[in-house]
């Protein structure tokens, strides 16, 4: 199963930070899982913005990234500290 | 020298250990970053960092390098709290040593910068009209392009 985490807001409409989720067959780029995590949660497209990155394995990557159950997948809305 | 941890920031005490490490510099800046009080949307009961380890690490560790190989500073420290604070509280100390303060100066301006818009930490503000995630400013954005 691959470990998503939901970071910042994105963990108000999720209603978790994190999860273990056995990827659909329909799943296999970080694009499709954020298309498919948008409508299992009715985000209403918070998960498609953007500005909110994906993390695979601690490496930002884009959309076309190809993931696998054993990858940890963060979403991470804008960042920012201080 | 860099930390990411939910313990309170003793500047003060950062700021001496910095001194004593870097005692052939000619210039040292530091700068603490505070809890404010008061939110556009009322008075802070508490501010919430998260991060992500090892991501948050990973890249203030490469702008410390970033700002060692732009300016010909001695050192460079930052110390990040997360976790849950209270209004007055530190949430960030950076310091630079070098030769002269130009360098100083603008290294530890740099790095501020990187730790507003491009650190890998959410903040969660709240305050007694309720919650909310604060994402950068605008001016944050405008501050940070500076450097490019």
């Amino acid at each position: 199963m691959a470990k998503l985490l939901y970071f910042g807001r994105l963990s108000d409409i999720t209603g978790a930070a994190e999860e273990s989720l056995t990827l659909p067959d329909s799943v296999s780029t970080a694009g499709e899982l954020r298309r498919f995590l948008d409508l299992r949660f009715d985000a209403q497209g918070a998960l498609l913005e953007p500005t909110v990155r994906i993390a695979v394995n601690n490496e930002l990557c884009f959309d076309t990234a190809t993931i696998s159950e054993a990858d940890e997948i963060a979403f991470m809305p804008p960042v920012g500290g201080g | 020298m860099l930390k990411v941890s939910e313990h309170v920031i003793d500047a003060c005490a950062l700021l001496k250990g910095f001194e004593a490490d870097v005692s052939g510099a000619g210039a040292i800046v530091s700068f603490s970053g505070i809890v404010r009080p008061e939110a556009s949307t009322g008075s802070v009961e508490h501010l919430f960092l998260q991060a992500y380890s090892p991501m948050t690490e990973n890249g203030i560790q490469a702008a410390m390098d970033e700002a060692k190989s732009r300016w010909p500073i001695e050192n460079a420290m930052v110390q990040h709290r997360v976790g849950e604070m209270k209004a007055g509280d530190t949430i960030v100390f950076v310091a630079t040593a070098s030769a002269h303060r130009r360098a100083a100066f603008e290294a530890a301006d740099f790095l501020m910068d990187y730790l507003k818009t491009k650190a890998v930490f959410w903040k969660r503000e709240k305050t007694d009209l309720g919650d909310a995630w604060i994402e950068p400013r605008d001016a944050d954005y405008a501050d940070a392009e500076r450097w490019r």
